[in-house]
């Protein structure tokens, strides 16, 4: 019984989930997936002490444990709240959740030059998911938007600072994936910015991981610039054998070109396990230098979410899944998002409901009062 | 005259040197607790004391000291936030410039019960002299045996270190404090881990106001039920108010609490009135983060009820027709002043002082604050004040530190009690760069429902 370890017992949004001890609230929710998992744009479970800045995984905690079942007064950071015992979270079903991370995507937005029509990162930003998903239309800001001197990062990484939201995702990798950090933020409040204080190129072997741990198109392949849209590209999986690094990776091809070589991600964009275990993370030779086709043993195709804009249009002869629906039902079609009054003969749709005041009564419904 | 504690020897002729200070009953304090109590009985004293942080957000002191983790063989630390930067405070400022001894000892009984011997003092960049007077206090002290090795035959051992910031605001939260204190950049932390299990280097940490450090010495000296004895409720003791703005006598004022808000500003005691015969017009009695009020609820609560100079009156009503006392910043405004253009000053200075770490401060500061410099500046539209609403709503509570929050209050307070003059400014978009609202009815006596 002893050696048992004791689990946590967690409901996010009216789901109960089992975690270990030690779990924060946004990876109980990974572990459910779908919907009820926050979005995250600085935190980044492959770098310790990441997450908490940049506020948009904020859920509600309705009650704190099953001891203490008081709820939190303030919402919290879901990346770096650890889960208790009977914590009960709110993330989709509470609208000051939803109200706050609208607000919060608004902010990371005001100062963002939307250049999406010529950033490289289009198409696989999580910014532009997290304003497809939470973001307004329009913008209320009526002001300039912030702008900021140039800094030269060398031959491989392209800065624009601009787009940054200034994640720190980028300097905790170059303290824990490379042996030395060159670069940092520098300057506070909204004019900070991520730069190397005296003009240095980023060259540790390891450093073009920012790229791919960058949220956004501040930290971009300067090898890959204006190449190409990564939606015209197709990602295969691929290996080399490499000293420095695992040499598994991700080529994005286009015929036998090779355009851009990157780590391989998971379902958050993070860099996936490696096969001995272990982060991902690839070097900058396998990186920037390898770009033929021949340098690689091709795996196959890269496993691309079908909502993903990467995948539109890329794999002709596709076999779509079969509907199985109608198989189940007996031959039924699926009536999941029917129209209650075409099923149902008590109510009249011809009566407005929000045109009766206070509440409805059956008496409204009435043959003699319609 | 209300009872001082704190500033009541300031005023003898060279009271910052040793000499004079251990000559007026200084140290008495130190050698009654390290010789007659046990750290844990230091440590109740200030709890039966009943003592507040003076910092800002009045935390019980003596509850903070309960909740440090005293892990065996891990050194505990005490720091002195003396990063005293908020607009309108400067009464730490005051203490440790006159009186320096009375905050040396404060920290060496406060580090006794704590169990800290090494105590750091985070002094505000800014204070550069005030560091050199600091530290010739500790080597007059360290001199007399108050301080070092085995002070006073009784085996605690305890140094003081004074380390300057290098200017920024932030660095009086807390966790940013430790962080600039370890050498990094002032970013404040997220908590839980709070400070009182990993604080300063990963170990169990305090940080505590200088006045609130200071207020140990008399704790210890009249005993922790006297003290309680002083003010009213909740709010013991006596609070170092710095008065600033229209007023006839600006300074630095010990006041026990009882008074009332009127008899702050108005008698020749404290404040002396308002400049010029001005009438008063608002105010904001804790340093620039609490909510500003107009004059009518300044000295009458919405119950009609007279407002006093403690934590629990002048936080009556809430946020919806109260404010708070804070660090005790009070910032008077006369009917010439103009509300819009002070709480443009004040956004202009948390959009500075962000850290930038997370969004909705970095983003949301600079936002209000050129929203606030149109309207000021005859730009503005009707539409915009409902924008600065939204935007200060979805900035409080949302970020990592209260920074967020102090950014976010005065422009909240502005609006709710003066929306018609940022109104007045808009459809006034000439006349407001020339003229000012006045006063208005903002000093009308307000009119109280019965119940």
């Amino acid at each position: 019984m002893a050696e048992e370890k004791k689990l946590f017992k967690v409901t996010i949004d009216n789901i109960t989930i089992e975690v270990e001890p030690g779990t924060s609230i946004l990876n109980a929710a990974r572990k459910i997936g779908g919907d009820v998992v926050p979005p995250a744009m600085c935190y980044y479970s492959k770098l310790k002490d990441s997450g908490g800045k940049c506020r948009t995984c904020l859920v509600r905690v309705a009650a704190g444990s099953t001891a203490d079942p008081r709820p939190m007064p303030k919402l919290v950071a879901s990346c770096r709240t650890n889960v208790m015992d009977g914590m009960i979270v709110e993330n989709i079903t509470s609208p000051a959740v939803q109200e706050a991370r609208k607000g919060v995507v608004e902010f990371l937005l005001i100062n963002h030059p939307l250049d999406c029509p010529i950033c490289d990162q289009a198409g696989e930003c999580h910014l532009q998911d997290l304003s497809y998903e939470h973001g307004a239309e329009g913008t209320r800001y009526e002001f300039n938007r912030r702008t900021f001197k140039k800094h030269d990062l060398g031959p491989y990484i392209q800065l624009h600072m601009t787009r940054c939201i200034l994640c720190y995702r980028c300097v905790f990798t170059a303290d824990q994936v490379t042996n030395k950090r060159v670069h940092g933020v520098l300057d506070r409040g909204d004019h900070s910015e991520i730069a190397t204080y005296i003009e240095k190129n980023l060259n540790n072997d390891f450093i073009g991981n920012v790229i791919d741990v960058c949220p956004v198109g501040a930290l971009t392949d300067k090898t890959f610039r204006f190449k190409n849209r990564v939606w015209f590209t197709k990602p295969v999986d691929a290996h080399r054998n490499c000293d420095k690094c695992c040499g598994e990776v991700q080529l994005w091809m286009r015929g036998d070109e090779v355009f851009r070589v990157t780590a391989r991600k998971d379902v958050y964009g993070e860099v996936k396990d490696n096969s001995k275990g272990g982060p991902g993370w690839i070097c900058n030779e396998c990186r920037f230098e390898k770009k033929n086709a021949s340098d690689w043993v091709i795996e196959g195709l890269s496993d691309i979410s079908r909502h993903s804009v990467i995948s539109q249009g890329k794999y002709p002869g596709l076999v779509k899944p079969k509907e199985t629906v109608v198989e189940v039902m007996n031959g039924h079609s699926p009536k999941l998002m029917m129209n209650i009054h075409s099923v149902s003969e008590v109510n009249k749709p011809e009566i407005e409901l929000s045109k009766i005041a206070g509440p409805a009564h059956s008496s409204d419904f009435n043959s003699n009062n319609a | 005259m209300s009872k001082k504690l704190l500033l009541e020897k300031a005023h003898v002729e060279n009271i910052r040197l040793y000499d004079v200070y251990r000559r007026e009953g200084g140290y008495r304090s130190v050698e009654k607790a390290l010789k007659t109590m046990s750290p844990d009985q230091v440590t109740e004293e200030v709890k039966k004391s009943g003592l507040r942080g003076r910092g800002g957000a009045g935390f019980p002191a003596g509850m903070k000291w309960s909740f440090l983790a005293k892990p065996e063989g891990v050194p505990r630390y005490l720091v002195c936030n003396a990063d005293e930067s908020e607009p309108g405070t400067f009464k730490d400022r005051y203490l440790m410039e006159f009186i320096p001894h009375l905050l040396i000892e404060g920290l060496i009984v406060s580090s006794f019960a704590l169990g800290s011997s090494r105590t750091y003092i985070y002094i505000r960049g800014e204070y550069a002299w005030i560091v050199d007077i600091l530290e010739q206090a500790i080597a007059e002290a360290k001199n007399n045996g108050w301080l070092g090795k085995n002070i006073l035959g009784t085996g605690f051992n305890c140094e003081i270190y004074v380390q300057r910031g290098a200017g920024a605001y932030i660095c009086g939260e807390e966790t940013a404090l430790l962080e600039s204190l370890e050498g990094k950049r002032g970013n404040p932390r997220l908590k839980p881990p709070f400070p009182a299990v990993k604080g300063l280097y990963g170990c169990p940490t305090v940080v505590n106001n200088v006045e609130t450090l200071a207020a140990v010495v008399p704790i210890i000296n009249l005993g922790g039920d006297e003290y309680a004895k002083i003010g009213v409720g909740r709010s013991t003791g006596t609070k170092l108010i710095s008065a600033c703005g229209n007023i006839n006598k600006p300074g630095v004022y010990e006041i026990d609490m009882t008074i009332s808000v009127e008899e702050f500003i108005y008698s020749d005691e404290y404040c002396g009135g308002i400049k010029n015969g001005k009438r008063l017009k608002a105010c904001i009695p804790g340093g620039s983060s609490v909510p500003i009020v107009p004059a009518n609820l300044l000295l009458k609560t919405a119950k009609g009820e007279t407002r006093y100079m403690n934590y629990e009156s002048l936080s009556d009503g809430g946020f919806a027709t109260g404010t708070m006392m804070g660090s005790g910043g009070f910032i008077v405004l006369d009917e010439d002043q103009c509300v819009v253009k002070n709480t443009y000053t004040l956004a202009r200075f948390y959009r500075h002082e962000s850290c930038g770490q997370c969004s909705p401060c970095r983003e949301g500061t600079g936002w209000m604050e050129k929203i606030l410099w149109n309207i000021e500046n005859g730009k503005g539209k009707m539409s915009d004040i409902d924008l600065l609403w939204d935007i200060q709503r979805k900035i409080e509570g949302n970020t990592i530190c209260p920074l967020g929050d102090a950014a976010a209050w005065p422009v909240a307070a502005a609006i709710r009690h003066f929306r018609d003059e940022f109104e007045w400014h808009v459809l006034n978009p000439d006349k407001c760069l020339t003229e000012n609202y006045g006063l208005r009815h903002y000093a009308d006596p307000i009119h109280v429902p019965v119940a």
